[in-house]
C-alpha cells in the first residue's frame, strides 16, 4: 500500500500544473465560456503534442502506454485549473470506449486521429428525464433498414457535441435492455444541437437526431449488448470527474486557507478564530477523503479490478463533501467570493457541474446499497 | 499509489480472523463494542501474545517482531472487526510502549517492553485532571525530588483501563517556576505504590469505564522517569498523536454495525429507501475513514510521527461512530431503548450501549475541538488563537 505519487507522476503533475498555469488563465476560461466552441484549436493542437491526448492509449496508435491512474493525475490538474474544453469529452468518453470495445479497424481507424488531436468524440448517452444512468431512460431508437440503422430521438446534456466530429450514441435495438453503441458522423445533417446555457459555461447540448441512418459497420461493440459497455463507461467517466473535482477542491482549500491567512477584521487573520480554524479543518478532511476514495477507485481501474463499489463510494462522497466545501469557501471567503471579480465562482459553478455529471451522489449512493447486498 | 495488500498481508489478516473466529467459537468471549477498552480479559491477552501479536512493531530486541504498521493496522482491524476483549495490552500496545521506546532509558525498556510483549504489563493512562482537560499543561499533580525518588501528590482523571491497570504512565509537574508546559515530567508508576488510591466512575452506560487515580505521598525511584525532566509535555504530544491514529477510533462500534446491517437484511427493513439510504451512507463513511486511517500508518511506516493526519483521522472517525449509534437507535425504533438485560432487546443492547457511550469518543484523547485546531495550526499553517 501506498498513498504517494511516483516520480512520473510528480513530474507529469508539475508539467502540467505549470503549461496550465500559462496557458488556462481565468480571463481565458472567462472567454471561452463565451465563445461558441468553448476551446481554442491551438491549446487543443499543443496539448496533444504534449502528449496529453494520447496518454493512456497504446503506443502502437500513437499514445504514451500510460495507465488510468497517470491519467487521473492530468485530470486532477485539469479540475485544478478548470480546464475548459474537449478533453473528457474525447478521450474519457469517445477514445477509451473505443479501445475497449472497438474492432480493430475502428481503433486503427479513430485512436490515431483522436491522438494526433484531429478530431473530437462525445457520448450521447442522456436524455430527457431525470433517471438518466438506468436502461429504461433511453427511448431514442435505432431501427433495422436494410444495412442501415435509422436513429430517431433526443439526447440531453451532451458535452461538446456542437464541435464533436464523432458521437457514440446509445440507442435501443431491442425490446427491454438491448442496447447498441453507434459511432456516427457528427456533421451529418440529420442531426441538430442546440447549446445549453450551464452553470459551468460547459458546453452541454441538446442533440436531436431526425431520422438518421447509420451504417451497420459503425457499431462498436456488440449489437444489442451495449448497455453493459455504457455502464463501464459511466463508471469510469465518473472516476475522471471525481479527478477533476479532487483537483479543483484542493484549489479551493489552498485559496481558502490563503485568505483566512490574508483577510483581518479585529486587528488579526481571520484565520486565527477558531470558527474559522475549524471550517477549514473540515474542509481538509473532505477534500482527502474525496482523494483518497478517487485515487482508490482510479487505481482499481487501472488495475482492472472490480470496483462498482468503490467507485460509487467516491462519486458519492466527492459529491457531497464538494457542496460541503464550497458552502464553507464561500462563507469564510466574505462577500468578495460572491462576486464575479474573485476566482471562486470558476470552482462553484464547475463543481456543481460535475457533481451532477454521470451519476450524483444519491444515484451512487443506491448502488452502494445494492452492493452491501441491501 | 497502490491501495493493494500483499500476499503476506493478506494471509496475516486470514490468520488474525481465523484465529478471533476460532475463539468466539470455543465460546471464550463474545463481540462487543468498545471490548478494544473495557474488554478485561488477561486470558485473551495471553492468547494474543502467544501469536506474537503485541508489540508487533518494535525492535527484536525487546521482544518486538519488527514487523511493519501497515500490519499493526490490519491487525487491530480484525481485533475490533470482532469486538475482541484487548483492553488488557491495548495501552501498552499502542502508545506507553512506543513511550518508552521513544523516549525511555535502555534500563525502561528492558523492565517493561519484554514483558508487554508477553501479555504480562498492563497500563493505564494519567494525563487528565479535574481542572486539566484540553488545556493539559495546567496539570497540578506534582512530583518533588527526594533523594534517589519523587513525591507524587495529586489526582489524576479520566484514567481508561484503570482498574485492572498495574501501572500507569503518569505526567506530573516537576518545575512550578518554569512555563507550564515546560515543567512536566512523565513517570511510570506501580499501580500498587503505597498511596495510589483508585475510585470507579461509572459511564452514563452503566459502565466502570474510567478511575479517579489519588496520589498521596507516592513514591517513585527516578528510574522511572521516562525521558528527560521537564520534557513531558513534549512527550505526552507524541504520544497522544499515536493514541489517535488507530483503527479503534473508528471501528469501536463496528459489532454494532456488522449486526445492524444483518438485522435490516433479515427483517426486510433494507428495502426501505430511507433506511437502504442510511446505511449506505454509513458504508461510505466508514470506507472513507479507513482510507484516512490508512494513511496515518504509512505515515508512521515512512518513520514520521503522525500530527494532524491522526488529529483529522480521529475527529472524523468518532463521528462516524455518533452517526452509527444514532442510526442504529432509528432503525431500531422503540426497540432500541431497551437495555441490555430488557426482555425482546434486540443487537444485544448494542445500539444503546453505543449510543450512550458514542458520546465519549469525541473527548477521549483529544476533543473534536483540539484536533481541528491541531489540523488547522499544524496542518494547514493557520495562525495560532
Amino acid at each position: 500500500m501506498k498513498l504517494t505519487l511516483t516520480e512520473e507522476q510528480e513530474m507529469l503533475r508539475k508539467t502540467a500544473r505549470d503549461f496550465l498555469a500559462d496557458k488556462c488563465s481565468k480571463e481565458f476560461i472567462k472567454q471561452m465560456e463565451e465563445s461558441e466552441t468553448g476551446y481554442p484549436r491551438e491549446l487543443w493542437q499543443e496539448m496533444a503534442e504534449l502528449g496529453w491526448i494520447g496518454l493512456a492509449f497504446p503506443g502502437k496508435y500513437g499514445g504514451g502506454d500510460m495507465s488510468f491512474l497517470d491519467l487521473a493525475v492530468l485530470l486532477e490538474e485539469m479540475g485544478r485549473a478548470c480546464l475548459p474544453g474537449p478533453f473528457f469529452s474525447t478521450v474519457i468518453l469517445g477514445g477509451l470506449s473505443i479501445l475497449d470495445v472497438g474492432s480493430n479497424e475502428q481503433k486503427q481507424e479513430y485512436l490515431p486521429e483522436i491522438i494526433r488531436g484531429e478530431k473530437i468524440f462525445t457520448l450521447a448517452l442522456t436524455e430527457p428525464g431525470y433517471d438518466n444512468y438506468d436502461a429504461s431512460s433511453v427511448t431514442v431508437a435505432a431501427a433495422r433498414n436494410n444495412n442501415n440503422y435509422i436513429i430517431n430521438g433526443t439526447k440531453l446534456f451532451v458535452p461538446d457535441a456542437h464541435i464533436a466530429d464523432y458521437l457514440l450514441c446509445v440507442a435501443k435495438t431491442k425490446p427491454g435492455n438491448g442496447m447498441t453503441i453507434f459511432l456516427t458522423d457528427a456533421k451529418n445533417p440529420g442531426i441538430k444541437y442546440t447549446v445549453l446555457k450551464t452553470i459551468a459555461g460547459d458546453k452541454l447540448c441538446e442533440v436531436i437526431f431526425g431520422q438518421m441512418p447509420v451504417p451497420e459497420a459503425s457499431i462498436l461493440g456488440q449489437l444489442n449488448q451495449g448497455w453493459d459497455v455504457v455502464q463501464k463507461i459511466v463508471q469510469r467517466a465518473a472516476v475522471g470527474k471525481c479527478c477533476e473535482m479532487v483537483g479543483n477542491i484542493q484549489r479551493v482549500l489552498e485559496m481558502t486557507v490563503d485568505y483566512a491567512k490574508e483577510r483581518k477584521q479585529f486587528d488579526r487573520p481571520i484565520g486565527s478564530f477558531q470558527a474559522i480554524q475549524h471550517y477549514c479543518a473540515d474542509m481538509a478532511t473532505d477534500v482527502d477523503g474525496a482523494r483518497f476514495s478517487t485515487y482508490r477507485a482510479a487505481w482499481m481501474l487501472s488495475e482492472q479490478l472490480p470496483c462498482t463499489k468503490e467507485i460509487a463510494i467516491a462519486k458519492a462522497w466527492t459529491g457531497k463533501a464538494s457542496q460541503r466545501i464550497f458552502a464553507l469557501a464561500h462563507q469564510i471567503h466574505g462577500a468578495i467570493g460572491a462576486t464575479i471579480e474573485h476566482d471562486l465562482h470558476y470552482y462553484t459553478r464547475r463543481a456543481k457541474a460535475a457533481e451532477l455529471a454521470f451519476g450524483d451522489a444519491d444515484f451512487y449512493q443506491e448502488v452502494v446499497a445494492r452492493e452491501m447486498g441491501l | 499509489m497502490d491501495f493493494s495488500f500483499t500476499e503476506e498481508q493478506k494471509k496475516f489478516r486470514l490468520e488474525v480472523s481465523n484465529f478471533l473466529e476460532d475463539e468466539i467459537e470455543k465460546g471464550y468471549w463474545k463481540p462487543a463494542c468498545d471490548a478494544w477498552i473495557q474488554g478485561f480479559d488477561p486470558e485473551f491477552t495471553k492468547r494474543v501474545a502467544h501469536k506474537g501479536w503485541i508489540g508487533l512493531t518494535w525492535p527484536k530486541e525487546y521482544g518486538g517482531h519488527e514487523r511493519s504498521h501497515i500490519d499493526r493496522l490490519i491487525l487491530t482491524e480484525e481485533m475490533l472487526r470482532y469486538g475482541a476483549p484487548a483492553a488488557c495490552h491495548w495501552f501498552g500496545d499502542r502508545q506507553v510502549g512506543g513511550a518508552i521506546l521513544s523516549f525511555g532509558s535502555d534500563d525502561l525498556k528492558k523492565e517493561f517492553l519484554p514483558r508487554i510483549v508477553k501479555g504480562e504489563a498492563y497500563f493505564g493512562l494519567g494525563m487528565s485532571e479535574p481542572g486539566a482537560g484540553s488545556d493539559l499543561a495546567s496539570l497540578q499533580t506534582r512530583a518533588v525530588e527526594d533523594g534517589d525518588y519523587y513525591v507524587i501528590n495529586g489526582q489524576k482523571t479520566w484514567a481508561s483501563c484503570a482498574s485492572f491497570a498495574q501501572y500507569f504512565d503518569v505526567y506530573v509537574r516537576t518545575d512550578s517556576d518554569a512555563p507550564k508546559h515546560r515543567g512536566i515530567s512523565e513517570f511510570i508508576i506501580d499501580a500498587q505504590s503505597p498511596g495510589l488510591s483508585r475510585i470507579p466512575m461509572i459511564d452514563i452506560t452503566g459502565t466502570e469505564a474510567w478511575n479517579d487515580v489519588f496520589f498521596d505521598d507516592v513514591r517513585v525511584h527516578k528510574r522511572y522517569l521516562v525521558g528527560e525532566k521537564n520534557r513531558g509535555f513534549h512527550q505526552v504530544l507524541h504520544q497522544l498523536d499515536y493514541e489517535r491514529s488507530g483503527m479503534e477510533r473508528l471501528m469501536g462500534n463496528y459489532a454494532l454495525f456488522d449486526s445492524l446491517i444483518q438485522f435490516a437484511k433479515d427483517n426486510r427493513l433494507s428495502q426501505e429507501p430511507v433506511i437502504r439510504n442510511k446505511l449506505a451512507q454509513l458504508q461510505i463513511e466508514f470506507e472513507v475513514g479507513r482510507l484516512l486511517i490508512y494513511r496515518v500508518a504509512l505515515v508512521m511506516e515512512e518513520g514520521r510521527a503522525p500530527n494532524w493526519e491522526s488529529a483529522m483521522s480521529k475527529a472524523y472517525s468518532t463521528e462516524f461512530e455518533k452517526h452509527l449509534a444514532n442510526v442504529a437507535m432509528e432503525i431500531l425504533g422503540s426497540y432500541g431503548q431497551l437495555t441490555s438485560n430488557s426482555k425482546l432487546v434486540p443487537l444485544r443492547g448494542m445500539a444503546l450501549h453505543s449510543y450512550l457511550g458514542s458520546k465519549g469518543y469525541s473527548l477521549q484523547a483529544g476533543t473534536t475541538e483540539i484536533l481541528k485546531n491541531i489540523l488547522a495550526v499544524r496542518g494547514l499553517g493557520l495562525p495560532s488563537s
